[in-house]
């Protein structure tokens, strides 16, 4: 279990990462955590030619509220999100769900853009940020930036919308809207494993954005009307998602957790349970 | 026998004190010497294991000569080499079975090795590991244990002609008039599931082969027994003194699993020979989930003849232990560690045991910790809570009822065991009372009267140790053993030795593996000798060219307390007893008035001396000596209990010299929405004689208990049905955390057994027998059902209360392809192109297309019409394989249907897949293509990405036939637009 050979870049900016992607493409892979590329090129699953670090590029590293979005940049760990005591209040789903993601250990190290460009479908950062609404910022040296909307950024299991020289520079979570009320559940095998189903829920008046990690290749945005239809709507909804049996779970089980959990999180029936 | 005080009166640093770990000041300071931290000789080399991923192929050729080629490589191991220099393992059963530390003409399980690559270092020997070509020829292969002992089943070894390689059928005392004279017949049928005890630490082997002496010079993190060294030097063909092998100072962690790096020793020693130099090999995780070893799972029919109030006059047994590809010495000793006490802590006298064991397509079983007690218990202790359930009864009287009664010890079982001492009658009376039951019950009753699933389950097991090494011969038939040779015993040995300084030093053979060897061996040389505990040097290095030992010495079976620190006891008073003969002679008083204490040695009121001073007469001036005492103080001891005798001819055999008693009982609630299972309260009742250190007792029942939370609630080795492993990472197979683990409620109580120097017994393996069915029963007892299987995870228990799933809606055609075991993928789905059929049909059997539409396809050369060779490289996202592949287009009908096949290799494991093409012609002059495929995919990418295999497969076909639209409308097709547009269809595409 050790890796093949790679170059190592450590970029001292945006900029310098940029170049080195537009000069190795496909060859090349970002570094931030590493939490997940790590055990990857361990296992030689990959062999990039060129491995760039992005961990000293400073003007990635930022954390700011612009224009009714909270702006993570590259740099950014996932703890720092944690430990962001107003993070309650300006998202309040994402300050659910943190505590959520792997250990203490992996989020001391892995990066919140990281996760996003990973695209694993049980993670939980995406699955806030397509649930929100929210936005992923892709630069390269010679393209126009653009912004993609959650939703369309993730196309499958670890694949997104992102070009071999574009990287993820920043994700924006729209900022907590007045009357919705935001709630996250997931159930996994142990406490930070992968989720087997993992919920978020926007609630307002007379709908629901309800967000669904680990069932389908991605995280899956649907608005479901409350009170008596919800009931069918989450049935549609959980046989829509394609779930697979897994050595973890069926896909019947995942299924009815949409199902149950779902209801039981946006009516609340038992949220505190669920927390 | 040692007479000793009751724990609350021990003596700081003696025997039966809470005394800290003397191992721990070193390994809390990043001190530790591990196998891998060992130092090399100049020149060694590093291993890497060419593995094979197919569960079941014949092997066609092995080509290493692009690997020899590579930067830095020195040599590669072949079966060819293997079979030259070495001979396949002996085993305990009398069948034609092959196994060889390489595999030579067939692999056998998704793992194995297959050639070993020795370069500079262990990163150029994995690079070279892919340029060895190794060319398969798949076999089908068989995974279920009862399937696998059908006519029609595959065969793993041809040479003995069927997957039973072992089959007994005991009987004792008078069952079949039990049966008849029975009341109630009660049967459980239930299935022990494959998993392991995952140390942090995994195998290394330091291997030197010295060709002047023709030695093998092993250092390995073995752990015994070591009668396998026996095994390891028939197989290297060597005599014993030709191959030393030595254990490091520390262990990263065992729990049985340490015994199974055996065949690796072997395997290095021989690529040391190959390359002319030291190699070194560390096992990484991968290799060590996959291809290490595992508990045998194991099915069992089980009946009881019952009388009207629970009593149980009769067990049959009816079991089936499938112990893998090859049966690995000491296979199958998971049947018979506990043959002699197949009847539990019961007296049930009548039994009828069938015993098979069966091979499949998975990796070699081993020790691992409770080492065949979980399989037993789990039958026995299920088929009790059922038994109750059944009649109506309360499980704990159920047990009662049954339970050996106190004043009878030793009792001999009717299997052979000689239970060597107990009360089992008051420990359930302690576990009732300091466990507060009743307390328990009301809870029950409370969440039941709320609605909640909430169950109590109970188990009550003798946990043998001390293993007979007699008790592996009953695999064999009596007359089979006769011609064999009588085989029995357990032979432990300890040295201690006083030097010149008069400071003390002590080694036993028991490589320990965690548990604190060190600590108990200096509180007895502490309180024997009367020296300071921290001033004895306690080694537990094995080096078998130096160090006494025997097949008993190692690490397994429990036999520490009861074995190894008995003889540490006996060589300690051989020393004592030296040590005051020669003070009585020089103060002319009785050996027996010579006493030791406070670094003193003295006469009560009398003359006093230093103990380094006498120490030092032996060294310094043996002139002074009296008569008969030679000079020198190193004493040996070896010791073997005359109580572990051979099986006789009516297969009794007393499996073990000790036997403990625990009671278990828990209260669970289960989550009706999620299944999760949440362990409210666990009491274990323990009586393990006398206790040496009550911290390191509670310390090993600690361990064992959580260990055994994994095996109740999620460890299993999954296999799909085409015997991929899909257990490859610790996030695939998952075990308990800290958080995970509810801390137990122990209780302690002390029969010393009669049978050992101290009167203690083996304490360390007891939960792993008694918790996971534990946890069963208290989930049956929620549940009300019988059907209890294991691992218990939250998707099998709400499977079990029940998914009543409402239809899916009208319009969404989707329902969940049945995928047993998760490595066979399939899914249909569709793709309109803008062009006829005819030109479609045409463009997919047209080279220059299926090229450019195949992903990744670096080249594409005919072979003969429609069939081809590829190189691809496929994946998804920054995960990439290049394989070499075969491609072929069959079955045409055009312009309507044809079928698209492929399969190939890469480093990363074997993939083959078939898609079924139907080509419709629309209204509006376009095609819709509908495909439907199946895929199988094993090997590395199957064990460590299996959650996401059936996404990842349907990414990388669907591209082949989005590339094709793309290609016949001349323009790109925006995917995600695509894509979009089918989410709000409903056209998820999964079949």
């Amino acid at each position: 279990m050790k890796p093949a050979v790679f170059d190592y870049v450590r970029a001292a900016n945006k900029r310098e990462a940029l170049q080195q992607l537009t000069e190795h493409g496909e060859q090349a892979r970002i570094i931030a955590g590493g939490q997940s590329l790590m055990a990857v090129l361990n296992m030689r699953l990959a062999q990039p030619k060129v491995l760039i670090d992005i961990n000293q590029a400073s003007d990635l590293h930022y954390l700011k509220v612009e224009n009714n979005c909270l702006k993570v940049g590259a740099a950014v760990r996932q703890v720092e999100l944690l430990d962001r005591t107003s993070l309650v209040d300006e998202v309040p789903l994402l300050a659910q769900a943190m505590p959520w993601i792997g250990h203490f250990q992996t989020r001391n190290r892995g990066t919140v853009c990281g996760s996003v460009a990973h695209a694993d479908p049980s993670a939980e950062i995406p699955l806030c940020l397509v649930t929100l609404g929210g936005t992923v910022v892709l630069e390269s040296l010679k393209g126009k930036r653009r912004e993609v909307p959650a939703a369309e950024f993730f196309q499958g299991v670890l694949t997104t919308e992102k070009r071999p020289d574009e990287m993820v520079v920043e994700v924006q979570f729209p900022l907590r809207e007045a009357d919705v009320i935001y709630r996250f559940h997931e159930v996994a095998m142990r406490h930070g494993d992968f989720a087997l189903v993992a919920l978020a829920a926007c609630i307002r008046q007379g709908e629901v954005d309800l967000g669904v990690g680990g069932v389908a290749d991605r995280p899956t945005l649907r608005r479901l009307p409350l009170g008596a239809e919800l009931k069918d709507s989450l049935n549609t909804l959980a046989w829509s998602l394609g779930a697979q049996d897994d050595v973890h779970a069926s896909a019947p089980y995942r299924r009815q957790l949409v199902r149950e959990l779902g209801q039981q999180l946006i009516e609340d029936n038992d949220h505190a349970r669920a927390s | 026998m040692y007479m000793q005080k009751s724990i609350a009166e021990a003596t700081v640093g003696h025997i039966g004190s809470r005394q800290a770990r003397v191992e721990d000041a070193a390994l809390l300071q990043g001190q530790g010497r591990y196998a891998d931290d060992m130092a090399t000789p100049p020149g060694t080399l590093q291993a890497a294991v060419v593995r094979s991923p197919h569960a079941h192929a014949r092997i066609r050729s092995v080509d290493a000569s692009r690997a020899l080629t590579m930067k830095g490589v020195h040599g590669v191991l072949t079966g060819d080499d293997v079979k030259r220099w070495s001979n396949p393992f002996p085993v305990g059963v009398r069948a034609p079975m092959e196994h060889w530390p390489l595999a030579v003409d067939k692999v056998r399980y998704v793992g194995e090795p297959v050639c070993v690559v020795i370069a500079d270092d262990r990163y150029l020997a994995e690079d070279a590991l892919d340029a060895v070509q190794v060319e398969y020829e798949p076999l089908t292969p068989i995974i279920d244990p009862e399937a696998a002992t059908l006519n029609d089943a595959p065969i793993l070894h041809e040479g003995v002609g069927s997957n039973v390689v072992n089959e007994r059928n005991f009987r004792y005392g008078d069952p079949e008039r039990a049966f008849a004279e029975a009341p109630h017949r009660i049967t459980l049928k239930v299935q022990y599931p494959r998993n392991s005890c995952t140390p942090i630490e995994c195998y290394v082997v330091l291997a030197q082969y010295l060709p002047a002496s023709e030695t093998y010079d092993v250092m390995a993190n073995f752990q015994g027994p070591y009668a396998l060294h026996s095994v390891m030097c028939r197989a290297l063909n060597v005599p014993a003194n030709r191959l030393r092998l030595r254990t490091p100072p520390d262990s990263g962690g065992s729990f049985g699993i340490k015994q199974g790096v055996f065949p690796y020793v072997v395997l290095m020693g021989l690529a040391s020979r190959k390359v002319g130099a030291p190699v070194k090999w560390v096992e990484d995780r991968l290799e060590h989930l996959q291809a290490s070893s595992s508990a045998t799972n194991r099915v069992c029919e089980i009946e009881a003849a019952v009388e009207a109030n629970g009593r149980v006059t009769a067990l049959r047994y009816d079991q089936i232990d499938d112990c893998g590809a090859y049966l690995r010495a000491p296979e199958p000793a998971t049947f018979y560690r506990m043959h002699g006490n197949l009847s539990g802590a019961y007296t049930i006298r009548n039994l009828a045991v069938r015993n098979r064991v069966v091979l499949t397509n998975k990796m070699p079983t081993g020790l691992n910790r409770g080492f065949g007690g979980g399989q037993v218990y789990f039958a026995l202790e299920r088929l009790m809570q059922h038994v109750a359930a059944e009649l109506g009864l309360d499980p704990l009287e159920v047990i009662q009822r049954n339970l050996v009664p106190a004043g009878v010890f030793p009792y001999r079982a009717a299997a052979g065991a000689l239970l060597d001492s107990g009360d089992y009658p008051a420990a359930v009376e302690l576990a009732r009372r300091k466990g507060n039951l009743d307390e328990l019950l009301q809870r029950r009753d409370q969440a039941r009267a709320e609605g909640r699933l909430y169950g109590i389950g109970y188990a009550a097991v003798v946990e043998p140790s001390i293993s007979n090494m007699g008790y592996i011969t009953v695999a064999m038939t009596p007359e089979e053993r006769q011609k064999a040779g009588p085989k029995n015993g357990a032979v432990s040995t300890a040295t201690v030795s006083v030097d010149p300084l008069g400071s003390v030093t002590a080694h036993v053979s028991s490589t320990p593996q965690g548990q604190g060897h060190q600590t108990v061996v200096a509180q007895i040389i502490s309180e024997l000798l009367g020296v300071k505990l921290e001033s004895i040097s306690v080694n537990v290095e094995l080096d078998t060219g130096k160090d006494a030992w025997s097949i008993a010495s190692g690490n397994y079976s429990s036999r520490f307390s009861g074995a190894v620190a008995g003889s540490v006891y006996n060589a300690t008073l051989k020393i004592r007893e030296r040590m005051a003969t020669i003070a009585a002679d020089m103060w002319q008083v009785s050996s027996t008035d010579v006493r030791f204490a406070d670094g003193k040695i003295f006469v009560e009121n009398g003359p006093s001396q230093p103990f380094h001073r006498v120490a030092g007469t032996t060294h310094w001036s043996p002139g002074l000596l009296p008569e008969g005492e030679t000079g020198g103080l190193r004493e040996t001891a070896f010791w073997t209990p005359p109580q572990l005798e051979a099986p006789n001819d009516q297969d009794c055999i007393n499996s073990s010299l000790c036997y403990g008693f625990i009671l278990d009982f828990c209260g669970v609630e289960i989550d009706r929405v999620t299944g999760q299972v949440r362990i409210d309260k666990y009491v274990t009742t323990h009586d393990a004689g006398r206790i040496l250190n009550p911290m390191l007792v509670e310390g090993q029942i600690l361990g064992a208990y959580s260990q055994a939370l994994g095996v109740a609630l999620m460890e299993e080795f999954a296999y799909g049905e085409d015997g991929s492993f899909l257990s490859g990472t610790l996030a695939d197979y998952l075990i308990p955390t800290a958080p995970e683990v509810v801390d137990p409620v122990i209780l302690h109580m002390e029969t010393p057994s009669p049978f050992t120097p101290l009167g203690a017994k083996g304490v360390g393996e007891g939960n792993n027998m008694s918790t996971p069915v534990c946890i069963a029963n208290a989930v049956a007892d929620a549940l009300g059902r019988s059907d209890i299987k294991l691992p218990l995870t939250p998707s099998r228990v709400r499977s079990m209360i029940g998914i009543d799933e409402p239809a899916a809606p009208e319009g969404l055609v989707m329902d969940a392809p049945k995928v047993a075991g998760g490595s066979a993928l399939q899914a249909n789905d569709l793709v309109e192109i803008p062009a006829p059929p005819q030109q479609v049909f045409d463009a997919i059997l047209d080279p220059e297309t299926l090229k450019a539409i195949i992903p990744g396809c670096h080249a594409l050369e005919l072979e003969s019409e429609n069939h081809y060779r590829a190189d691809v490289t496929v994946g998804v996202g920054m995960i990439r394989a290049r394989f070499a592949a075969r491609v072929a287009l069959t079955d045409l009908d055009p312009p309507h249907s044809l079928r698209l096949s492929g399969s190939g290799n890469s480093p990363m494991g074997s993939a083959t897949g078939s898609a079924k093409i139907n080509l419709v012609a629309l209204e509006n002059g376009n095609t819709r293509l509908e495909y439907a495929y199946e895929a199988a995919v094993t090997g590395k990418v199957a064990a460590v990405g299996g959650r996401m295999l059936q996404s990842a497969s349907r990414v990388i076909i669907g591209q082949i036939f989005t590339r094709l639209a793309q290609r016949l409308s001349g323009k790109p097709i925006d995917t995600s637009l695509w894509q979009r547009l089918r989410a709000l269809l409903g056209m998820g595409g999964t079949k």
